[in-house]
């Protein structure tokens, strides 16, 4: 097992090298660069070839890379171009408000989706299982930024005004002392996760349900919910895992749009700056930690396959 | 011990299909069985003989119904009982062996969960008590009860230990009844054998009622005092198990007991034509006269109804005086086989290994098939026979030594062969339900080897195709269909089809029967014995069932663990076996002829 992650680990080193470069290729590739947007449209050519000097930006791309490259491996992500502060103190405090959304949305949606799969199977064909079934499939259907503006309108603004509609936040005071402006921008998160999550749940777990050894278990006179989360669930897990990360990982990418529609001071909203500002040190780190969180993410849900499934547990002892 | 009042009462069943028309599954079940008693329950697929065992537990697979009837236990009806009170008596008063242990025990859970819940559900004892049940349910079905063993997963354990272990659920809470769904199905003939035994002991001992549904009547035959025959989702005969097969009244089941291969080799294996009817499907009066020899006028009327013919012994139909009349001694004898081929060898297996991995599977193996000749390569699972067939087939990555094919040795693979080797060795699988592309016509599937070794197509492919289909008994009018529109006998005689058009000198059949019913596989038996007659193809027969090689086969190589431990001419090595596995293969082979005379 554990030579298995450390193999894994590896294996995601690579990815993200790979994904690196990539990075580094795009953010060259975009139209004008860094001093022009920092100076303006009105900067002289002689401001603009300092600045470029300065920012190293004058320096062939291969040096641009490994200057890049060796920083982020001894942790030195450079500097931001607007402000002149290292990436790492502007991305802290940030990823502690991102990651916090994250795993609040994740703890919720991945049982609740869970949950709501096997309970719809169970319930085959019947209203419940039917209107689970509709509500997934239209909710996974919109879009974030809809879900988004239509919870604001309706519990922030226009028809209620229970909840803040952005959050209003201090520097230096992490996101669990505001509860109450949590509360959308997780909800438009599980809403986003939720609906994958029930319905391959349902699936997989309506498979199981006709396999032999569930049969098995109802002649055995085991009770109906003995025979559903003892016996069914724990084999229709795997398959929810890989898609749960999968999505997990894609919320990485939903958060932009949730932290864009409720100004939630993270890791997305920053990311949105940076790019309007042509932040590049910024924006490459942000795109390398999306990065790294997938294959974290993925790498855990292989683990946790793993964990579930006896058979390939016991083949890795 | 029948002449206590009967443990299980089964009175005019009948099970629906839950959908659209109400279209009956099973209808008129009734049978009785005293405890103590194994009651054999037998048909081929799709008579609804697994049905009967489910309902026996008050259960019905999804999209069915049972919809009328009783199902007595101990003097209990416990169908009208509501679900709840129905599933406590599941596990408890009823218990169920499933067919496919490795299916039926969850791979999620350790063995001792699975045991230990199915006392728990039914509130048995305190932990320490239920603890003590294992052990002792373990050892009676021979199997370690350490805390290593109980903590493995169904995946660590053999085939027959996952069946011991579904057999010990089955008997923890000392049921009344008992269900068993053809459990020896995917055994070896020794772990059946030995399982079988565990069956009957068990059974007796704890005074239990078995329904043993099988489709395998030298089975039922060693284990039964009573056989049911089903036939369309009707019992057509019911009678003690000794009178049923040496005086069978009803004409099926007479052509069941033709179609099973014997040791002896005595009789011809006779398959029996047509197809039995689905659900839906089934003809006006009795459902068995479309495919009857004995059949008249009103068989085609109505359904006869139950006579009686003798002591405990029923049946269902119009011509029962008739039949019996004709005694089943009177069964047409073996066709002679055809000669040992003195010919020059056509493949010579020399000094051959192979491996999977790291692990070595086959040793020293030589092994010689002439042209018309059949070789048998018999021998248990995992005994490396399939390996071999692959090696010559050239499906196996990779062995050391030599085959020889018409004095010319044999690269390894198919892809370093030459067309005209692989045109001339051709490969027939074990299951014509994976072999057969289901995307592609009949016709699709026999056309494309033409199109490889003979460039034929149009008029000259269909021509050659028809032919072929000829050979095995097809009609031409599968050609337009899909794989999943045959029968499964109708799939395999298509894959043999497929691998007759391109005119193969050698035919490799891997286990091709095992999958059917007896009734097919006779007919497919009696198409290869043709094949090698007429077109002196010379056979590789692989099987596991010892019992269907002299029909079919001049020679036999017993294959244990990677190794020919036996060969020679089948009579000589059936009559007169000098390694002591092929003796142990040989007693552990259940016979219909033996368990006859056995109780007689």
């Amino acid at each position: 097992m554990t030579g298995f992650i450390i193999r894994r680990l590896l294996l995601g080193l690579v990815t993200l090298w790979i994904t690196s470069l990539i990075i580094f290729a795009a953010t060259q590739a975009l139209p004008g660069d860094a001093a022009r947007s920092i100076l303006g449209r009105s900067a002289t050519p002689e401001s603009l070839a300092a600045l470029r000097q300065q920012l190293g930006l004058d320096k062939s791309v291969f040096t641009q890379y490994w200057e890049w490259i060796s920083g982020v491996l001894t942790g030195d992500m450079g500097a931001s171009l607007v402000n002149s502060l290292p990436v790492t103190e502007v991305l802290s405090d940030r990823l502690v408000y991102s990651l916090f959304l994250m795993l609040l949305a994740a703890a919720i949606s991945v049982p609740l989706g869970i949950y709501l799969g096997a309970a719809s199977a169970r319930r085959r064909d019947s209203a419940f299982d039917q209107t689970t079934s509709v509500a997934t499939l239209g909710l996974a259907a919109l879009p974030e930024f809809v879900v988004g503006i239509t919870l604001v309108v309706v519990f922030a603004t226009n028809v209620f005004t229970w909840l803040p509609g952005v959050a209003v936040t201090e520097p230096g005071v992490g996101p669990w002392h505001y509860p109450k402006q949590l509360i959308l921008p997780v909800a438009v998160l599980v809403i986003a996760v939720v609906p994958y999550t029930a319905r391959i749940m349902r699936a997989s777990t309506v498979e199981i349900l006709e396999s032999d050894f569930v049969e098995m278990a109802r002649l055995k006179g085991l009770p109906e919910q003995r025979v559903l989360w003892r016996h069914a669930v724990p084999n229709a897990l795997a398959p929810t895992f890989q898609v749960t990360a999968l999505n997990l990982a894609y919320l990485a990418g939903g958060i932009v749009v949730v932290e864009a529609v409720f100004n939630y001071p993270g890791v997305g909203l920053l990311l949105v700056d940076s790019v309007r500002s042509r932040d590049m040190p910024v924006v490459q780190a942000i795109a390398l930690l999306i990065a790294a969180l997938y294959v974290v993410l993925n790498l855990l849900a292989d683990v946790a396959t793993i964990l579930v499934s006896p058979r390939l547990r016991t083949s890795l002892e | 011990m029948s002449t206590q009042a009967p443990s299980l009462e089964v009175v005019d069943l009948r099970v629906e299909v839950d959908y659209g028309a109400r279209e009956d599954i099973v209808d008129e079940i009734t049978l009785h069985v005293a405890a103590g008693d194994v009651l054999g329950l037998v048909g081929e697929s799709g008579s609804g003989k697994t049905t009967v065992g489910l309902a026996v537990l008050g259960h019905t697979r999804r999209g069915a119904r049972i919809v009328r009837g009783e199902v007595r236990i101990e003097g209990r009806d416990i169908l009208p009982l509501p679900p709840l009170e129905r599933q406590r008596l599941r596990g408890r008063l009823v218990s169920y062996v499933p067919q496919d242990p490795a299916s039926a025990l969850n791979p999620a859970l350790r063995i001792n969960t699975q045991l230990e819940e199915t006392l728990a559900a039914h509130g048995f004892g305190t932990s320490t008590e239920r603890r003590a049940r294992i052990v002792e349910m373990l050892e009676e079905v021979l199997l370690p009860t350490d805390d290593i063993f109980l903590k493995r997963y169904p995946h660590q354990l053999s085939g027959g230990q996952q069946q011991r272990v579904a057999l010990a659920m089955a008997f923890a809470n000392r049921p009344r009844v008992i269900v068993l769904d053809e459990p020896t199905t995917g055994l070896d003939v020794t772990t059946q054998a030995h399982v079988l035994e565990t069956v009957r002991d068990l059974c007796s001992a704890h005074g239990v009622a078995a329904v043993y549904v099988s489709h395998d009547l030298s089975v039922v035959a060693t284990l039964a005092r009573q056989v049911a025959v089903m036939y369309g989702g009707r019992i057509v005969e019911l009678g003690p198990t000794h009178a049923l097969f040496t005086h069978a009244a009803h004409p099926y089941t007479r052509r069941l007991v033709e179609a099973i291969p014997e040791i002896s080799g005595k009789h011809a294996l006779i398959g029996i034509p047509g197809t039995a009817p689905r659900p839906g499907h089934r003809p006006v009066g009795c459902f068995f006269a479309p495919r009857c020899s004995f059949a008249q006028a009103e068989c085609h009327v109505s359904f006869p109804p139950v006579e009686n013919v003798a002591a405990g012994h029923d049946v269902r139909c119009f011509m029962h005086a008739t039949v019996l009349a004709e005694s089943i001694a009177a069964r047409p004898a073996a066709r002679p086989r055809a000669e040992l081929g003195i010919e020059d060898a056509l493949v010579a297996v020399r000094n051959v290994q192979a491996s999977h991995g790291a692990r070595q599977v086959l040793f020293d193996i030589d092994l010689v098939v002439r042209p018309s000749e059949c070789v048998a390569l018999v021998g248990e699972s995992g005994s490396g026979k399939t390996t071999l067939a692959r090696c010559i087939g050239g499906l196996h990555g990779g062995f050391e030594g030599e085959i020889f094919f018409r004095g010319q040795p044999l690269p390894c693979g198919s892809g370093a062969r030459d067309a005209d080797t692989r045109r001339n060795i051709q490969y027939v699988f074990q299951s014509p339900y994976n072999s057969l592309n289901p995307r592609k016509t009949i016709g699709q599937i026999i056309a494309q080897p033409l199109g490889v070794f003979f460039s034929a197509s149009g008029a000259d492919a269909r021509r050659r195709a028809v032919e072929a289909l000829e050979r095995v008994q097809l009609s031409p009018t599968v050609l337009e269909r899909y794989p999943q529109q045959l029968s499964g006998g109708e799939r395999q005689r298509a894959a043999i089809a497929r691998a007759l058009v391109a005119q193969p000198q050698l035919l490799v059949c891997d286990e091709v029967t095992s999958a059917l019913d007896v009734s097919v596989q006779a007919a497919i038996i009696d198409v290869l014995a043709e094949l090698q007659r007429e077109l002196h193809i010379g056979l590789l027969f692989v099987t596991h069932n010892l019992a269907l090689i002299r029909t079919i086969s001049q020679e036999v190589a017993v294959m244990s663990e990677g190794r020919i431990v036996e060969r020679g001419l089948v009579d000589d090595v059936l009559e007169s076996p000098q390694a002591d596995y092929t003796k142990k293969l040989l007693s552990d082979t259940p016979s219909l002829e033996a368990a006859i005379a056995a109780s007689s």
